[in-house]
């Protein structure tokens, strides 16, 4: 599945037509626990990370948050 | 520009600061110091020693509640800011009460979890409204790594990567232009683009 990841085009190693966050983030083996994370622009909440999907061509942001202030 | 006119630009903008430690204090006095006419600055904690090696404090404020001893420097280094303290655990509800006025957002927590709180509070209440984070700002050195990368209306300021830790603590210099780099981007919102 194509699609673009924080700006950048990337291919994922998948044969679904939409994936969710959680699949994404297992797929990308993103082990950062705080995030901000879109789709289309649009803020997905953590307790959407198992339902909230996207498919080819859209827009993904993974956004970590570390800590430091 | 002449910074006459770059002052009466700023002077009927709000900032809003979450957190008062390294990064909202050295944002708030650089923010004061060139116009902004209006921050309120929230933080639940007291100055102790250790904050000392980059937060905007003095010894003999010690114990102090760093919101109320922000409110204190900056009076100190401009009478004519409007500075509104809280003393308090910003949650997403007090976040929407307090800081509902502001042009721009400041996130300038210490923990990532609070991080993430205040970006999924502003972003899913005010979609429109500026967002300014820190994140990646632990050691020395390393200057060409520190960057802003925006995703709409959120623009994340740091290196990305270096976590504070025991091992890897937050210094003056780097934590400094971090905040600096926040308040820049402050600015480049509030005035648009100069560079």
């Amino acid at each position: 599945m194509k699609i673009t990841l924080n700006h950048r085009d990337d291919v994922l190693d998948t044969s679904k037509e939409s994936i969710t966050i959680n699949e994404l983030l297992k797929l990308k083996k993103f082990s950062f626990t705080r995030l901000v994370v879109k789709i289309n622009g649009t803020l997905i909440k953590r307790e959407n990370f198992d339902s909230a999907s996207f498919k080819e061509n859209d827009n993904v942001e993974i956004i970590h948050m570390i800590s430091g202030g | 520009m002449e910074f006459g006119q770059i002052k009466s630009g700023l002077k009927n903008k709000c900032v809003c600061i979450g957190g008062c430690g390294g990064l909202g204090s050295n944002i708030a006095v650089a923010l004061a110091r060139t116009g902004v006419g209006k921050l309120i600055v929230a933080d639940f904690d007291r100055i102790d020693q250790g904050n000392l090696n980059r937060q905007y404090f003095f010894t003999d404020q010690i114990g102090a509640y760093k919101a109320a001893a922000l409110k204190e420097n900056i009076n100190r280094i401009d009478p004519f800011v409007e500075v509104e303290a809280h003393v308090i655990l910003l949650t997403p509800k007090n976040i929407i009460e307090l800081f509902n006025t502001g042009d721009v957002i400041v996130e300038a927590f210490d923990k990532a979890e609070m991080k993430e709180m205040i970006a999924e509070t502003v972003l899913s209440e005010w979609p429109a409204k500026p967002l300014v984070c820190g994140v990646g700002l632990a050691g020395w050195g390393g200057n060409d790594l520190i960057k802003v990368e925006r995703h709409d209306n959120l623009y994340i300021v740091g290196d990305n990567v270096s976590e504070t830790s025991d091992e890897d603590p937050p210094l003056a210099p780097r934590v400094g232009v971090v905040a600096n780099m926040m308040a820049n981007v402050v600015l480049e919102i509030l005035l648009g683009k100069d560079k």
